[in-house]
């Protein structure tokens, strides 16, 4: 684990740029994760002083958002959409050959630290399915073979 | 050389549209004249993803769906006929799918370039502001209630009637609040239009704040539409610095502006309330109604909330008139719906007409039947909470009133269709873990009925007779009632209608036997 004091700098300058703003929480957290890739826990005391608001409160709302996380990810994010219209066109077998391949479960990270693996319901891409995000980018009409070829490129990159 | 037109939409691109832009710049370096591309929105033909369009004198030619490779013998082609390539559509305009919608709220899909604010005027844009501005808030209300519009976001409730109470709501702060959380699955719709006219749903939200009294909004957008996040962000400052938000909203003398949050993977954001409490920056927990949104929202006050499709349809009420809107549709469902077709299907894409057109026109003449080409199994009609719809229902007419008449909604319009490979069993049992996991944990029958819903399902399908799969049977119709009324929203009062058509239509899925599942 980093020192995450190091992040104080960054955390504080972001609640400055905020400050004033209604109902803000949200925000400061996508831009805390976009800036540090998670929201390392000594963020939280200086959220939680800045908004007048418990600490308990701010981990709640932490927790309760899929999206927010409280350690760093693997390199990339894959995210293979499991909702209803992709599954008619086989995202469940593109979820077991993922399984298979890296050897993890639906939510993870592979042992080499390569890819942080999620599930996602609807990209908007469902006309279409199936369709998955990788680091942000959406791909569709996924096939066994894109899959595989996506993968190799998080592979190479290490 | 003419101009050559390819969609920025984001999933144009998931399926290559980029790849197709760098060959075309590739293949055209060197020659005299350069290329001109211009980046547009979608039609919403997916199926014909990426598309290349270009100006002929009889209108814009397509082809597609094309792959980089295809670039070459693209422009080879039009230098002799166009025709003979074989992935040449003919004209665009042309196409039936295209040519019979009825295309009012996604007019300019695939025609302009969404940050163009001189491409959006030059087609309509700004006229509906235009108009209210010149009849006042008062009649712009009226309009909006007679044209008979009703909100897209799934409950269908009157739009008139929730601008005229926050009209009529003093307070000092009011607002409005663009529902685009669209987290529906099989519906991209809002997508669509945030993407390829975000100035649409600009305008509609500064006639909403002009006419009620609201002087802030807010989009909230589902953080899975990092694009169109992007293109918001970029076009209300735009909009603001051609005077349309701010101090004097298109010279009215009002104030209106605005801002984007983005939400944070939770599906219930998508529930008015517990959106509100989530832009208030709390956990997103639906909240008990009384008192609505309408007289207590936002931070306590006076709020409007609609979907983004509600929203974007008042410019051109205005501009029309509320008689215009009206003409299309059907008893009271009025207007025109932008459908969109998902899943197992050939033609997947959007498809905007009046209500009134079956299912089975959607599914089969514009969606061209399974895309896999096996036997339709059932369609499910807007979204996780919506039913699984069998084909010997296909000929109803997509109207709420029809839909709710054999026990299925229209939603928000999405259509996710199955082939006969799909398992009934697994989609119920997936509906009921959706619930768990998206459930905001405020009532039992949601948070806990959905996980026991699971484990029932799990247990019918693990049954060594018939006996005990029907045993199992009768206890999961017996949760889903306690689900459907108990439950205090609609996430757990509707996840039992995927479950309970899927039982009612697809025994056999479960293992069990018509009669039974009947009972
Ligand atoms: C579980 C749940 C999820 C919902 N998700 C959405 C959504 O993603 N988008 C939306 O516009 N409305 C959604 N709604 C409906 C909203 O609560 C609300 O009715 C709508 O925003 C009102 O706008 P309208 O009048 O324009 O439809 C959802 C409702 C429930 C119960
Ligand atoms: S039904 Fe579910 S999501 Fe809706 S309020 Fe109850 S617990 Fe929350
Ligand atoms: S269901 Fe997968 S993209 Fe919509």
């Amino acid at each position: 684990m980093p020192d995450e004091s190091l992040h104080l700098s960054v955390v504080n300058s972001l609640l400055e740029r905020h400050k004033g703003s209604a109902g803000a929480l949200l925000p400061i957290l996508h831009d805390i994760q976009e800036r540090i890739g998670y929201i390392p826990d000594t963020a939280v005391p200086e959220i939680a002083h800045a908004l007048n608001q418990s600490q308990a409160e701010v981990r709640g709302v932490i927790s309760f958002y899929h999206d927010f996380r409280t350690a760093p990810p693997a390199r990339h994010i894959l995210r293979l959409c499991r909702a209803e219209s992709c599954k008619s066109r086989g995202a469940e077998e593109l979820a077991a050959q993922l399984r298979e391949r890296l050897q993890l479960d639906d939510h993870g990270s592979s042992a080499d630290g390569s890819i942080s693996l999620r599930p996602v319901y609807c990209l908007g891409a469902c006309a279409c399915s199936p369709a998955l995000e990788l680091d942000g980018q959406v791909h569709a009409r996924l096939s066994a073979e894109r899959l595989d070829a996506l993968l190799d490129a998080c592979r190479e990159d290490a | 050389m003419p101009a050559f037109y390819v969609s920025g939409d984001s999933v144009a691109r998931a399926v290559g549209a980029e790849e197709v832009v760098v060959a075309l710049i590739t293949h055209a370096r060197g020659r005299v004249v350069p290329l001109e591309i211009k980046r547009t929105s979608s039609r919403g033909l997916y199926w014909l993803e990426p598309l290349l369009e270009v100006d002929t004198p009889q209108g814009r030619f397509g082809f597609g769906p094309l792959t980089d490779a295809d670039v070459p013998s693209v422009l080879e082609a039009l230098k002799g006929d166009p025709s003979s390539h074989p992935l040449a559509l003919g004209l665009v305009e042309e196409l039936p799918y295209l040519k019979t919608q009825q295309r009012l709220l996604f007019a300019r899909a695939g025609i302009t370039q969404p940050l163009h604010i001189d491409d959006y005027r030059d087609h309509g844009g700004f006229e509906g502001l235009k108009r209210a501005i010149a009849i006042g808030g008062e009649q712009t209300a009226t309009e909006v209630f007679d044209s008979g519009l009703r909100g897209r976001g799934g409950a269908a409730f009157p739009a008139g009637i929730k601008w005229r109470t926050v009209r009529a709501t003093e307070a000092a702060q009011k607002y409005i609040v663009c529902n685009a959380d669209e987290g529906d699955s099989g519906t991209f719709a809002d997508r669509m239009l945030m993407e390829g006219d975000p100035f649409l749903l600009i305008e509609g939200m500064a006639i909403a704040g002009i006419t009620v009294g609201a002087t802030y909004g807010y989009i909230y957008v589902r953080s899975e539409y990092p694009d169109a996040v992007a293109i918001l962000r970029n076009a209300l400052e735009i909009a603001r610095s051609n005077g349309y938000l701010g101090a004097n909203v298109g010279g009215s003398g009002l104030a209106f502006d605005m801002d984007v949050r983005v939400g944070a993977g939770a599906y219930i954001c998508g529930e008015e309330t517990a959106l509100l409490d989530s832009l208030e920056g709390k956990r997103g927990v639906v909240r008990a109604k009384p008192p609505i949104p309408a007289l207590k929202g936002l931070f306590g006050q006076p709020t409007l909330v609609h979907n983004v499709l509600t929203l974007a349809s008042v410019p051109l009420i205005l501009a029309k008139g509320a008689q215009f809107y009206r003409d299309y549709g059907m008893g009271r469902s009025l207007g025109t719906m932008p459908f969109q077709l998902a899943g197992n299907i050939r033609h997947g894409g959007l498809v905007e007409r009046a209500f009134g057109l079956t299912l089975r026109e959607l599914v089969e003449d514009y969606g061209g039947g399974t895309a896999s080409g096996r036997p339709l199994k059932a369609a499910q009609v807007g979204g996780p909470l919506g039913a699984w719809v069998p084909p010997s229902q296909f000929d109803t007419p997509l109207d709420y009133e029809a839909f709710a008449g054999i026990g299925a909604m229209l939603g928000h319009g999405g259509v996710v269709v199955a082939d006969d490979t799909l398992d009934m069993a697994q989609m119920a049992r997936f509906a009921l873990q959706f619930c768990a996991e998206e459930s905001c944990g405020k009532c039992t029958p949601c948070r806990i009925g959905s996980t026991r819903g699971v484990e029932v399902i799990d247990r019918m399908l693990a049954a060594p007779d018939q006996g005990g799969r029907d045993e199992q049977a009768i206890i999961l119709k017996d949760l889903c009632d306690t689900m459907q009324y108990g439950s205090l929203c609609a996430l757990g009062g509707m996840a039992p209608f995927p479950v309970v058509s899927a039982l009612k239509y697809f025994p056999a899925d479960f293992g069990l036997q018509a009669s039974e599942a009947e009972q």
